[in-house]
């Protein structure tokens, strides 16, 4: 091993090639929830399913996944003050997505398609999987928002909030196909 | 020490956890309370460990300590928290030899019961006990190869200081032993395991608590598994020193490389069933109830499409360490080496579209067991190209038979049988008569135990002199390995006899017509057992008063060879620069290590306190 294996930037494309990683791993969990989905259920889809609420709450985490990424940007060029506001927004926005579906969604669905119930088991066990790996993205921006708001990051690194940035992306794209499985498939 | 402080945290945070479940108004000892006991657990016990500290600092904004590799010296490190990949490759190869012999010790509890038709324990003891070798067995295939020897040597056959993610690694090593604790408390609770490592429903989702410790340790240990491979992917390719292209990469990193792989893409789907099991326990989801709209032969489709390609995650680098041996004793460029590459890589892509010939007498529909069949017969290509290259390497080699190039050639003799039983298997006609009887333990066996087994102890013996600085008896091995080769063969060739007579398996007792063959398997087994008294006996005497061993006691070409025996804190005390293949013995003005510019060898270490 060379000087270059140890510089900074030499570790950050390590670490990024390691989150990516992670993140091939982590769909496949999604992947085996989403084919269950199917295999337990076909496309079968209870009428009572909130299109509303759905359609709302998708916007609001496509919209987060905007806002972070302007965060990045904003820190990439050693704007603190925007990375900490858009930052603050994607979270709110995120802990926004999570209410919808945790104190309004759920409540209904358990009317409808209780857990104990072929559709219920599908809906619950994806929008939990997901509803789980938006709180830990929460968890990690927040994290990074603290973080920024010391001051640790820099043009050159800022590996902390790029990390946690594109794990949000992650979590945002899994819900653009657990979106559609759940309740656009099928009738 | 590490261990008694994670214990002591662990404890609270169990405390803690349940404690939580408790004031929301759960049973005691209900399912959700030591679920979540558990989580709080693992994540205490981590935390006492000292895992957390590095990141969590940083998190915090605390300020943040060096990380010394190891905080002490002598035997005491192994038992410390360390992010040094050869203290982790130590901890992991102690580990996983003792899981070894205690699962073996269990296959004799087995063998005891089998001696005689009625047998000695009651069917539930007999279950649990076989479950318990089943997946303890299955944890030391899928890591015992990879976590130890890979550890210890990807990062110096490869010219790095360390893995890419330390700390990571220390992790996957920590993550361990809960999973060990889980199965030893989970088989001594009332109900013990009564569903085989395959945890199938509805069997394992009825069964006691116990049942519920299983599920939670074997997912444990896939995380383990993620983290371990995530590891190795980035470390080979990121970390090679200069000059080590990937046509130069020692045929072992390879092969580690591909296991790795596939234990970061298929082990989730494991976790997803387990977790889905989980569910339908403790939350009351109906994944696997097909009267409430789940599927009942879904765990199964889930489980296989993570369980088969776990086989090829125990016996790639089984394979690499057979071409590697092979080409080192044979004094001879491994032949084909792209062949052999390409034939592993291949192994890679088809592992995962054959999952259901394990599933021909599930009830699956019927029009999957065509296309299953034809795939995995496919695989037989790949593998065949292994067993060419290892044949070519020999092929007119000077041999050198040194006890690891012994256990090589007899991995290359059980795998052949292993391999071509195999066959029946895939074939959906024959398999409906074989599938549930020992001779599907007896095939398993010849691939898993007679190839990796036999190539992790080839790994042992090649590889004890770098990592204790000391020369172990090769009388003795000889020895361990002339008991062990013929014991095996008599053990597994009837046991497949024994399935053709009709022995049914997973079966406490069984017909007296059959007491005659299963006696002598019994015994066989007993043989085969003792001989890792002399494995122990020869390690034990080597530690403690084995010669010396020099830098590179067997005159070969790779990267680890090339530093003192044991290797220093950072592996080279020169800047590593590789200029040529590995393998090219006999190849004039051929090196692979490029002459040291800076700072020469050292000389051998002294030996280890």
């Amino acid at each position: 091993m060379t000087v270059a294996a140890t510089t900074l930037k030499y570790q950050i494309v390590n670490r990024r090639l390691g989150l990516w990683l992670f993140m091939v791993s982590e769909s496949m969990i999604f992947l085996a929830l989403l084919a269950s989905r199917f295999y337990m259920q076909g496309t079968n889809r209870p009428a009572e399913v909130n299109q509303t609420l759905g359609l709302i709450i998708t916007s609001i985490l496509l919209l987060s996944s905007f806002t972070a990424n302007r965060a990045e940007v904003a820190i990439a060029h050693g704007d603190r003050s925007s990375f900490l506001r858009l930052l603050l927004t994607t979270i709110g926005l995120g802990l926004v997505f999570l209410a919808g579906v945790v104190t309004i969604e759920w409540p209904e669905a358990l009317h409808f398609a209780p857990p104990s119930t072929g559709y219920g088991t599908a809906f619950f066990a994806l929008t939990g999987m997901h509803a789980f790996h938006v709180l830990t993205g929460v968890f990690i921006l927040a994290l990074a928002f603290l973080k920024g708001r010391r001051g640790g990051y820099t043009v050159d690194d800022h590996w902390g909030a790029e990390a946690s940035i594109v794990y949000w992306h992650f979590v945002d794209v899994i819900w653009v196909f657990v979106y559609p499985t759940l309740y656009l498939v099928g009738s | 020490m590490s261990w008694i402080k994670g214990l002591l945290f662990g404890i609270v945070g169990f405390v803690i956890g349940s404690g939580l479940m408790l004031l929301v108004g759960q049973r005691r000892a209900s399912e959700p309370m030591v679920t979540v006991g558990y989580i709080f657990f693992l994540v205490a016990w981590l935390l006492g460990v000292g895992v957390w500290d590095h990141w969590a600092r940083g998190w915090f904004g605390l300020e943040n300590k060096p990380t010394p590799t190891f905080k002490s010296h002598g035997v005491a490190r192994y038992f410390a928290f360390s992010t040094d990949h050869k203290v982790i490759g130590v901890q992991y190869l102690v580990t996983f030899v003792a899981l070894l012999l205690l699962a073996g010790a269990l296959a004799m509890v087995i063998r005891l019961q089998l001696l005689q038709p009625t047998g000695i324990l009651d069917p539930q003891t007999y279950n649990t006990v076989m479950s318990m070798h089943g997946i303890i067995m299955i944890a030391v295939a899928v890591a015992a190869v990879i976590g130890s020897l890979g550890n210890y040597f990807v990062p110096l056959l490869i010219g790095a200081e360390d893995m890419a993610f330390p700390r990571l690694n220390a992790l996957s090593y920590w993550l361990v032993p809960p999973v060990a604790i889980l199965l030893v408390v989970g088989s001594l609770l009332p109900g013990g395991f009564t569903s085989g490592w395959r945890v199938y429903p509805p069997l394992a989702e009825r069964g006691g608590i116990s049942m519920l410790l299983f599920l939670i340790a074997f997912l444990t240990f896939g995380l383990s598994s993620i983290i371990g491979g995530l590891n190795f992917i980035v470390t080979i390719i990121r970390m090679r020193a200069p000059g080590m292209t990937w046509g130069r990469l020692p045929i072992f990193v390879w092969s580690i490389f591909c296991a790795s792989l596939l234990s970061l893409i298929f082990t989730q789907f494991v976790a997803t069933a387990l977790l889905m099991e989980l569910l339908d326990r403790v939350v009351g989801m109906a994944f696997f109830a097909p009267d409430q709209g789940g599927g009942a032969i879904l765990y199964q489709h889930i489980f296989w499409f993570y369980s088969h390609p776990a086989v090829y995650v125990m016996i790639i680098p089984g394979f690499g360490l057979l071409m590697e041996i092979v080409a080192h004793f044979s004094r001879k460029p491994l032949f084909g080496y792209k062949y052999a590459v390409g034939a592993l890589l291949g192994i890679v892509g088809l592992s995962g579209i054959v999952w259901a010939h394990h599933m021909f007498t599930s009830g699956m529909q019927d029009f999957l067991t065509a296309p299953f069949m034809l795939s995995t017969e496919l695989i037989s290509i790949p593998t065949g190209l292994v067993f060419l290259v290892t044949l070519g390497t020999i092929w007119q080699g000077k041999l050198r038979l040194t006890t690891p190039m012994l256990f090589a050639l007899g991995f290359l003799f059980n795998f052949t049988i292993g391999g071509l039983t195999g066959i029946f298997n895939a074939d959906a006609p024959t398999d409906l008569q074989l599938h549930n009887t020992y001779w599907i333990v007896g095939h398993f066996h010849y691939t898993i135990m007679g190839g990796e087994i036999f190539a992790f102890l080839a790994g042992i013996y090649y590889w004890f002199p770098k990592i204790t600085g000391r020369l172990y008896s090769e009388r003795l091995g000889k020895l361990h390995f002339g008991i062990m080769f013929v014991a095996f063969n008599l053990l597994y060739a009837p046991m497949m006899i024994a399935g053709l007579y009709g022995m049914n398996r997973h079966v406490a007792t069984y017909p007296p017509e059959l007491n005659g063959i299963n006696m002598f398997i019994s015994i066989a087994g007993f043989v085969l057992g003792s001989s890792f008294l002399v494995f122990i006996y020869n390690m034990a005497t080597a530690l403690r008063r084995g010669a010396v061993a020099a830098a590179n006691p067997w005159q070969l070409r790779t990267l680890e060879w090339q530093t003192s025996s044991p290797p220093p804190e950072h592996n080279f005390s020169y800047a590593v620069r590789v200029n040529g293949h590995p393998y090219d013995y006999g190849v004039d003005d051929s090196t692979h290590v490029a002459p040291a510019t800076g700072a020469p060898m050292p000389a051998a270490a002294p030996a280890a306190e």
